[in-house]
């Protein structure tokens, strides 16, 4: 059976500092990058999943997300089916 | 017979076997916990020691949450239970949410080891009754992920409602918001903060001081006035 693969993508929320991102947009410079105004580092999961990528799956991911990949407290996330048969669902946004 | 403190291991917690210490040297018997056991042993309370828990790689806390004795803390913390958090400890009461906001990496982005200055800001809660309100205290801080956030809502709500514990003092050593160190729940029975009070008991070790005994001495004169 083909695998889909879901990916979820968790970033700080904007208010939140993000000491990790700012160490990187730093280094640019010093690198040679110019003119990256700003940096913000976050984590990205990739959910193999077996069996349709349905509506029911795309919830129970969803609730993954909220309930263990992101902390709601100071993270948002982003749900979207990568690959996969009946990814019709394009891209599931959920703002937490 | 006297009061029972549990002490929860975690794979990977370092600090364990110091807080049963620590229990001890305030009168108490220390019961050890396993991550894996649901069964709390009937103690009369619960101390989520410091050191790295496993799981720490996706947030600190994050995975030991969900250890299965977490389920029974949760349960017993919402009746009334005495539960106090130490730095990673701490970590794993805000993923709970039994204790508001979250612990991001420090804002400068080093690991840290110190003695730092606490000025005890509430000596109301089960474990800080020993203290009193406005003493200075100076125990070892060591963590990387010992920044506190919440949002403006909840820390004007932690200040109003007197549920500040500890502040830093002199220094903020890792950014964390409004000198925040230690909080506590509504009912002043569920404690996190930073800074190890274990590592201050006794003379001979740490800061040279017993700064943080009062804390297992707090939990005494609470159980046995309860």
């Amino acid at each position: 059976m083909p695998v889909a693969r879901v990916v979820v993508d968790v970033m700080l929320k904007p208010e939140i500092l993000d000491p990790q991102g700012q160490a990187v947009q730093r280094a640019l410079p010093r690198l040679g990058f110019e003119g990256i105004a700003d940096v913000r580092q976050g984590k990205r999961f990739e959910l193999e999943v077996e069996g349709p990528v349905d509506d029911a799956a795309l919830a129970r991911i969803h609730q993954i997300a909220e309930t263990f990949l992101a902390n709601t407290v100071i993270e948002d996330f982003s749900v979207k089916v990568e690959v996969g048969e009946g990814a019709d669902a394009t891209a599931v946004k959920a703002e937490s | 017979m006297t009061a029972r403190v549990g002490v929860i291991t975690f794979p990977g917690t370092l600090d364990d076997r110091d807080t049963q210490r620590a229990v001890r040297a305030a009168g108490l018997e220390a019961v050890p916990l396993w991550h894996r056991d649901k069964d709390l042993k009937q103690v009369d309370a619960v101390i989520l020691p410091g050191g790295f828990s496993y799981g720490d790689y996706l947030r600190a806390g994050a995975i030991s949450r969900f250890s299965p004795v977490m389920d029974s803390v949760i349960d017993q913390a919402k009746a009334g239970m005495p539960v106090l958090g130490i730095c990673n400890g701490f970590q794993v009461l805000t993923e709970t949410h039994l204790l508001p906001g979250a612990m991001l990496r420090n804002n400068h982005l080093h690991f840290i080891c110190r003695d730092q200055k606490l000025r005890v800001e509430n000596a109301e809660t089960a474990w800080t009754r020993s203290y009193e309100r406005g003493q200075e205290i100076n125990i070892p801080l060591k963590n990387i992920d010992g920044r506190y956030v919440a949002d403006e809502r909840v820390l004007d709500e932690l200040e109003a409602e007197g549920r500040v514990v500890f502040r830093y003092q002199e220094l903020n050593p890792n950014g964390s918001l409004r000198d925040i160190a230690g909080i506590c729940n509504a009912a002043g029975n569920v404690v996190g903060l930073m800074p190890h009070p274990e590592h201050a008991v006794e003379p001979l070790i740490g800061t040279g001081r017993t700064d943080g005994l009062g804390f297992f001495t707090s939990i005494l004169k609470r159980l046995v006035s309860a």
